[in-house]
């Protein structure tokens, strides 16, 4: 596979999932909207409007904390957003992510080296992303949620086995 | 080998002894959904995992709460396709106005001592008040756990947070939970099982308040262990109880003796400080509410301080009670009253301006006290808003002065 040229869109520690979709643009409340527009629309107005699909995050520590709201991954999923990095991701988040298909990678050394706004490839078959500058090695998840992933979110899963992966 | 409760529930749900860090598969006791969520839930449901029925409805409850009553003609019409849905799935369900999820499902006895209790609100910790595993999950997990009875989970390391002393006056289970969050951060329990010991003698509504906030250190569960004050209301099983030689990842004290009001500043749960830090703060918005804060004890305290007196000119004070039960005690004895001589606004029971979606939604540069549970940026309302969370008694002291003022002040 071709490594993606995928430009980085960093964050911060403690993203919370007000930051991600505000409760105000829940598809509850504009349920003939796209939520994908929402991602981060008041937080960071600019990949509202700029991030393309292959795009991927970085971020710090505890990525998505706050609310159960899986509109705030899925608005994330809409944009084809095609990796999430973090040295730790908030649980809810994290189980929402991976019941969507998005591929999650916990690295604090991508987190900490890789600069907002950079290109780089994901290679997501050999699990490797590329810098100008060098390799990195994203770690793969468990079993169980490599599996839910593969087969693209748990739905997919489901329905293709008719029960949950087996640890 | 011993046993956290996060362990003792996930083993007697699993039907085999689990330990810290496995994956199972369980089926839970209870599944809540509300309305935020609830129109994803069933399209998930029923178009994603073409699953038509609800696998055992008698453990499925909806609750209509976090835009209760309708706002819009959209929401209006999801909220009748949410009592569509509920009456063809003969799944209980609790209407607008009737309260916030989590008060409702404790107060109808439906949350039990060592149930599990899948929840679509991520402050479903709030179950461990009554020594449950509660849990908050999105749409898609709630979505399958209704098709199929079943979820998977992994289990929770534990923290054990131990309490000595016994509150000052002025100071309330709120401020222990602001303290909590202060002293293990915003991701300090993340994954974890959050255990409470040391507060035999603290009463339900205290317990609520403390679990609803489990979440905002990252906890998946915030569990205190059985207690005579619970025994009163609920049934607790014989195998459900503290197990001295039990496992934890982190052990913490917190004096109560030593514990002052705290306030978290914007725009993060764990900015605590100490009040006297910012006395003195103009607030525009007080707001007394949320499962965190919106019991009658709250309201009681509230109107222990504000009796006498009027609200500032210069604020408006909004009361969201957590439920209508809630709001009948208070309308009982006096307390509302009271609340309503002060010049408080009442608003219908439910989640109110919490989410900033209706009923308050804070406006640019407003800067608000609430007795709720989140200021992260924008949460009320506009980003350019300010959010400080506090106790009710310090909400209501803050009021009367229209700056942030501790309730020995008045």
């Amino acid at each position: 596979m071709t490594p993606l040229i995928s430009r980085v869109w960093k964050f911060g520690s403690d993203v919370d999932t007000d930051q991600i979709v505000p409760g105000r643009y829940a598809p509850y409340m504009r349920p003939d909207e796209d939520v994908g527009q929402f991602a981060f629309i008041e937080a960071r107005p600019e990949f509202a409007k700029n991030a393309r699909p292959g795009d991927i995050i970085v971020a710090g520590e505890n990525f998505g904390c706050g609310s159960s709201r899986e509109y705030a991954p899925e608005a994330l999923k809409r944009r084809q957003i095609a990796a999430i990095i973090a040295p730790s991701f908030a649980r809810i988040f994290f189980r929402n992510s991976i019941n969507l298909g998005i591929p999650l990678f916990i690295s604090s050394e991508i987190a900490t080296s890789i600069r907002d706004g950079e290109y780089v490839g994901l290679d997501l078959v050999n699990n490797l992303l590329l810098s100008e500058s060098r390799q990195y090695i994203l770690p793969p998840l468990p079993f169980f949620m490599t599996e839910i992933l593969k087969a693209g979110g748990v739905v997919k899963y489901i329905r293709q086995y008719g029960r949950f992966p087996t640890a | 080998m011993g046993q956290t409760f996060a362990e003792q529930i996930l083993s007697h749900s699993a039907g085999y002894n689990v330990k810290a860090g496995e994956l199972i598969v369980v089926e839970p006791d209870l599944i809540m959904a509300h309305d935020s969520l609830t129109p994803s839930i069933i399209r998930i449901m029923r178009e994603e995992l073409g699953i038509e029925h609800v696998h055992n409805p008698e453990r499925a409850v909806i609750v209509i709460d976090h835009v209760a009553p309708a706002s819009t003609l959209s929401i209006a019409n999801s909220q009748n396709l949410i009592r569509q849905f509920a009456s063809e799935e003969g799944i209980r369900l609790f209407d607008a106005g009737r309260g916030i999820c989590h008060q409702v499902l404790i107060e109808e006895r439906l949350a039990q001592p060592g149930y599990v209790i899948i929840g679509s609100d991520s402050h479903s910790t709030s179950y461990g008040a009554v020594a449950a595993f509660g849990t908050g999950m999105g749409s898609t997990d709630v979505a399958l756990c209704l098709a199929t009875g079943r979820i998977w989970l992994r289990v929770p390391e534990s923290i054990k947070i131990n309490v000595i002393g016994r509150f000052q006056p002025g100071v309330t289970a709120k401020d222990l939970a602001l303290k909590i969050g202060r002293e293990l951060t915003i991701s300090g329990a993340n994954y974890c099982s959050v255990e409470y010991h040391g507060l035999q003698w603290l009463d339900l509504p205290s317990r609520q308040t403390i679990s609803s906030m489990a979440v905002e250190i990252g906890a998946k569960a915030g569990i205190f262990p059985p207690s005579p004050t619970i025994k009163e209301f609920f049934h607790i099983p014989d195998w459900l109880k503290n197990d001295p030689e039990a496992e934890f990842v982190r052990e913490l004290t917190i004096d109560l003796n030593a514990l002052s009001p705290q306030i978290a500043l914007p725009h993060a749960v764990d900015k605590v400080v100490d009040i006297d830090k910012v006395a003195g703060t103009k607030v525009d918005v007080v707001f007394l509410g949320t499962c965190t804060n919106g019991r009658y004890e709250d309201m009681k305290a509230a109107a222990n301080i504000l009796k006498g007196y009027r609200i500032s000119s210069t604020v408006r004070m909004l009361l969201t009670p957590a439920s209508s039960r809630e709001l009948q005690k208070a309308s009982l004895d006096g307390t509302l009253s009271t609340l309503i001589d002060a010049g408080v606004t009442l608003i219908t029971p439910g989640c109110g301006p919490c989410m900033g979606r209706h009923n308050g939604t804070l406006a640019d540069g407003d800067v608000c006290l609430s007795t709720g549970n989140r200021n992260f940026r924008g949460r009320m309302g506009s980003p350019n808003s300010s959010i400080y969370l506090a106790s009710p008694e310090v909400a209501a002291a803050s009021a009367i002065t229209g700056v942030i003022t501790a309730p020995k002040e008045i």
